[in-house]
């Protein structure tokens, strides 16, 4: 029943957001609704773990071979507990941020929480990629009515991207349909495939396409600045903390396990192309003058990082991974939520406009130094431990990549040091002149990301735990 | 058989209400009125509680499926008038005879559905055609819809002709009217089979793929579809062409192998060409109904995947194609009739001045363009589905070409979504009454409905 709630909840909430009337009606719905969606997923994890909780099943589609099967499995869990503390803190961090219509832009967005849930416990393929779809479309609704000057193109570039690639997965699923015996949707079927190779290298990039688009990887990110860009900041964290990692769940989920000769062949390859992503996402970001750009560019280099040890294949990569899908949605919202803090209140988010915050908002200036560490995976952050574990497993499979990406590590610090100093020491600008504290709502959740990846940095060892079971699971 | 005479006869009722009453109203009722009788007549028929006998001499043979397609269309044209009603009968002063002839091309659509014998085949057409013709003008003032139904008229009767000639043909090698008589005696590779047929059938394909418009025998699709008054237009995109589609499958569907693969190619390449000119053409077009027509071409290509296949996924996937096709269309168009600007930036702002029509006009989109949970969806899965069951990697070829052309018409169709969300403008209509969003809203929930459980439409023809 835990998953069905996870889904239903939000959606439910997103559906009678659109009848509020008041502005103020909708937003405490959407938090109200997003707390007890995280209650409900922390009430799973700790109270209702027994497994017949964990997953819920019933006949939909009979005469397709599809049925409603959800369940939690270790990395589900996870990225639903990431969906589902973030979009508290992401209600929250934006709660005083004012739009036209609010109803409706807090039902899309509960609409996106609904769907992403969906995503990481659908346990069919037609049904995962009906979620798949959904989580799309209140995206594309979002950005477009809500987002900055180029939103109308830039996000129809996003959706057209993603839409093709999820029509080339639809393919895929609907060969994989027909090879299965009793041709069925079922993930274990799907798993139980035994495909002849060329078939397998086939239907692999009809998979690997939709999922790389999503992540995006090089060279399939030109989307994504842009996008993430335009989109009001409350959506770019649904996008960079949540979405992207929907195109990593999906190759370690619907991907590897169904086709690991292709996976093992072509692995190299996709490592390769990564590792140019990292340096090349690095270098762009270096240049960058907007402190969204640059969050945009480094979650390349991140993303990048993570699909080049998922294709590694070993367990200790794997285990990377995993810790970092968490500790990089984390910190990279934390991220978003001092852009956003700095925009609202400074109407710029230019380096060459700002300068000297530390001195006017002492708090921001504490709380983005440790985010900016986190971003540079300094040890006992969080992401550190992850990336430390990728890197690992990167080493293992091959010595020079491992290098190369590590040149990544180094130009994170260039660009993320750099933004540093210039937002936030030297001599003030006329604009930041009457810079103030950021508000409460702000600080706080900052306070509670800050504490999650200190923690997690210090001691990962649940995380690590509860996804065991996946790692297992796809290293055999 | 209920369906054919039944037909015919409240289309003659319907000629004569005109007579007796001129309350415009009053007519729309009638004609709902008759809809509904038919309807339940054709259903009659498919739960056998009662059938009219005749013996057709086996010209016709009625299974569960046509009876299914009559109630789809039967159904088609009951949301269509009921969410069109007024608006047909405000394009002239023959309300009733409008009404009248709508009830004559169904009873055309009907023939098409059963018939086993190629004169019925030409009967159905033309009983379904010649009606189209005088609707396509009836906006008599109107230079456009004159030049419309003159063109629709002499391309319309050509194409006959060549139907005629390879009907003669078949007849000349065979000797036989049957269907299944004309073409089973030629098993073996097309090489095999005497030069007669082959030309015949090549005949009755290329007039049959001019009726549903498929390219390259599509060019007068755009210029009919835009001069006709928008509301025949919506008839003529949906109802009538779904009709030609089953008349397509009924022939060519137990066929194609032994017209072996040069049929294929054949196929294949009016399929890509359909796909091609339909999508790209509609990405250029600033009138939402020019627009529509082109889409409607496209949309004709992928409904041509069924005939590529032939196996029962494809003869279920196109009865959901037809459904979901016809569902969105019509209301489309509903919507569009009621706009004052037909462009595309006419719809600019609609959200804010009409909520709900730009709600319903987007599930309407979303259906088109095949998003999930919608009715088009589960209609481009089942075409999909049904060439990858044929297997073979032409296949998945084939099927990936036609993602890809999908995709580009959500790029078309989504600029309309972008008109009425994302723009500034104030889109003007004419006087919406509740009865009208009512109808929308029917509709709206039938794509839905057909979306999330299309195995309750499928069921009934299981039933």
């Amino acid at each position: 029943m835990i998953p069905l709630s996870l889904i239903l909840l939000p959606f439910v909430a997103g559906i009678l957001s659109f009848f509020v009337k008041s502005d103020n009606g909708s937003k405490q719905l959407a938090l109200f609704f997003s707390i007890a969606t995280l209650a409900v997923m922390l009430l799973g994890l700790c109270v209702f773990n027994q497994s017949a909780y964990h997953h819920f099943d019933v006949s939909w589609l009979v005469s397709l071979g599809s049925r409603f099967t959800i369940g939690l499995d270790g990395m589900g869990k996870m990225l639903c507990l990431l969906t589902a503390i973030s979009f508290p803190i992401i209600i929250a961090a934006t709660y005083n941020n004012k739009y036209k219509s609010t109803n409706n832009f807090y039902a899309l967005l509960l609409l996106t929480q609904a769907g992403l849930m969906g995503v990481f416990v659908a346990m069919d393929g037609l049904l995962f990629y009906f979620f798949w779809e959904l989580a799309l479309i209140p995206v594309y609704f979002l950005c477009s009515q809500w987002g900055g000057e180029k939103r109308i193109a830039v996000t129809f570039k996003f959706f057209i991207y993603t839409f093709i690639g999820s029509l080339l997965m639809l393919v895929g699923l609907l060969f994989l349909y027909y090879k299965t015996p009793q041709h069925s949707f079922a993930i274990k079927d799907l798993y139980n495939l035994h495909l002849a190779a060329s078939e397998q290298n086939f239907a692999f990039w009809l998979f690997f396409i939709a999922f790389a688009i999503k992540m995006p990887i090089f060279p399939f990110h030109t989307w994504q600045p842009d996008a993430y860009e335009q989109s009001p900041t409350a959506v770019t964290m649904v996008l960079s903390g949540i979405m992207v990692k929907m195109g990593i769940f999906a190759v370690l989920r619907w991907l590897i396990p169904i086709f690991p000769d292709a996976a093992a062949k072509y692995g190299q390859l996709i490592i390769i192309l990564s590792i140019i992503g990292i340096v090349y996402a690095s270098l762009i970001a270096i240049k960058q003058d907007d402190v969204k750009r640059l969050i945009a560019y480094s979650s390349i280099a991140h993303i990048g990082l993570m699909c080049a040890a998922i294709f590694t294949m070993n367990s200790i990569g794997l285990k990377g991974v995993m810790l970092q899908m968490f500790s990089h949605g984390v910190n990279v919202i934390g991220l978003w939520i001092i852009a956003d803090a700095i925009e609202q209140q400074l109407g710029t988010r230019k380096f060459s406009e700002l300068g000297g915050l530390a001195q006017k908002a002492p708090t921001l200036a504490i709380l983005l130094v440790v985010l900016a560490f986190a971003n540079i995976a300094l040890p006992l952050t969080n992401a550190f431990i992850g990336e430390f574990l990728m890197f690992n497993g990167l080493f293992q499979y091959n010595v020079y990549f491992a290098a190369i990406a590590g040149v990544g590590i180094i130009l994170a610090a260039v660009y993320t040091l750099n933004m540093v100093q210039k937002v936030l020491y030297g001599n003030t600008t006329t604009i930041t002149e009457n810079a103030v504290e950021i508000s409460g709502n702000v600080k706080w959740m900052l306070a509670i990301i800050t504490i999650m990846i200190i923690v997690f940095g210090v001691y990962p060892q649940p995380m690590i735990d509860l996804t065991k079971d996946t790692v297992q699971a796809l290293i055999k | 058989m209920n369906a054919i005479i039944f037909s015919a006869l409240l289309g003659v009722v319907m000629m004569f209400s005109g007579i007796l009453t001129t309350n415009k109203q009053a007519i729309k009722n009638i004609a709902l009125v008759c809809l509904t009788l038919l309807l339940v007549a054709n259903l009659a028929n498919h739960y056998e509680w009662y059938s009219i006998k005749i013996d057709t001499k086996q010209m016709f043979s009625f299974s569960k499926y046509g009876y299914f397609f009559n109630t789809i269309a039967i159904t088609a044209t009951l949301l269509y008038v009921f969410v069109s009603g007024d608006d047909i009968v405000k394009v002239g002063s023959y309300g009733a005879e409008y009404f009248a002839l709508i009830f004559f091309v169904l009873c055309g659509v009907t023939i098409l559905s059963g018939y086993n014998n190629l004169l019925m085949l030409f009967l159905g057409i033309e009983i379904m055609t010649i009606p189209l013709y005088i609707l396509t003008g009836s906006d008599k003032k109107n230079l456009h819809s004159n030049e419309a139904a003159l063109k629709y008229f002499l391309m319309g009767a050509f194409s006959t002709g060549i139907m005629l000639m390879g009907i003669a043909l078949l007849y000349g090698s065979s000797g036989n009217f049957g269907i299944e008589t004309v073409v089973n005696i030629t098993a073996g590779t097309l090489m095999k089979v005497p030069i007669l047929e082959v030309i015949g059938l090549m005949f009755i394909f290329v007039s049959m793929l001019f009726k549903v418009s498929a390219a390259p025998f599509h060019f007068w699709t755009p210029d009919v579809y835009d001069g006709a008054p928008s509301v025949f237009t919506s008839f003529m995109a949906t109802i009538v062409k779904s009709a030609g589609f089953i008349a397509l499958i009924t022939l060519f569907a137990n066929k194609s192998e032994e017209l072996g693969k040069l049929w294929n190619i054949l196929l294949v390449i009016v399929i890509i060409a359909t796909l091609l000119v339909g999508n790209i053409t509609a990405v250029f077009q600033q009138s939402v109904k020019r627009m529509l027509a082109y889409s409607s071409i496209a949309q004709a290509g992928f409904m041509l995947f069924a005939l590529y296949s032939k196996n029962d996924i494809a003869r279920d996937g196109i009865l959901l194609y037809t459904s979901a096709y016809s569902l969105a269309t019509i209301g489309t168009f509903a919507i569009l009739i009621k706009m004052d600007d037909h462009s595309i930036n006419g719809y600019n702002g609609l959200a804010k001045s009409q909520p709900l029509l730009a709600a319903t006009q987007s599930i309407f989109l979303f259906s088109l363009a095949g998003i999930p949970l919608t009715a088009g969806f589960f209609a481009k899965y089942f075409m999909l589905a049904s060439v990858i069951r044929t297997g073979g990697s032409a296949a998945v070829y084939l099927v990936i070409i036609g993602v890809l052309f999908a995709a580009v018409s959500v790029y078309y169709y989504f600029k309309v979504i972008q008109a009425m969300y994302f723009k500034e403008g104030s889109a003007a209509t004419s006087k919406i009454t509740p009865n009208f969003k009512f109808a929308l809203l029917v509709i709206a929930f039938l794509i839905i409905l057909f979306g999330v459980m299309p195995d309750t439409l499928l069921g009934l023809f299981y039933f």
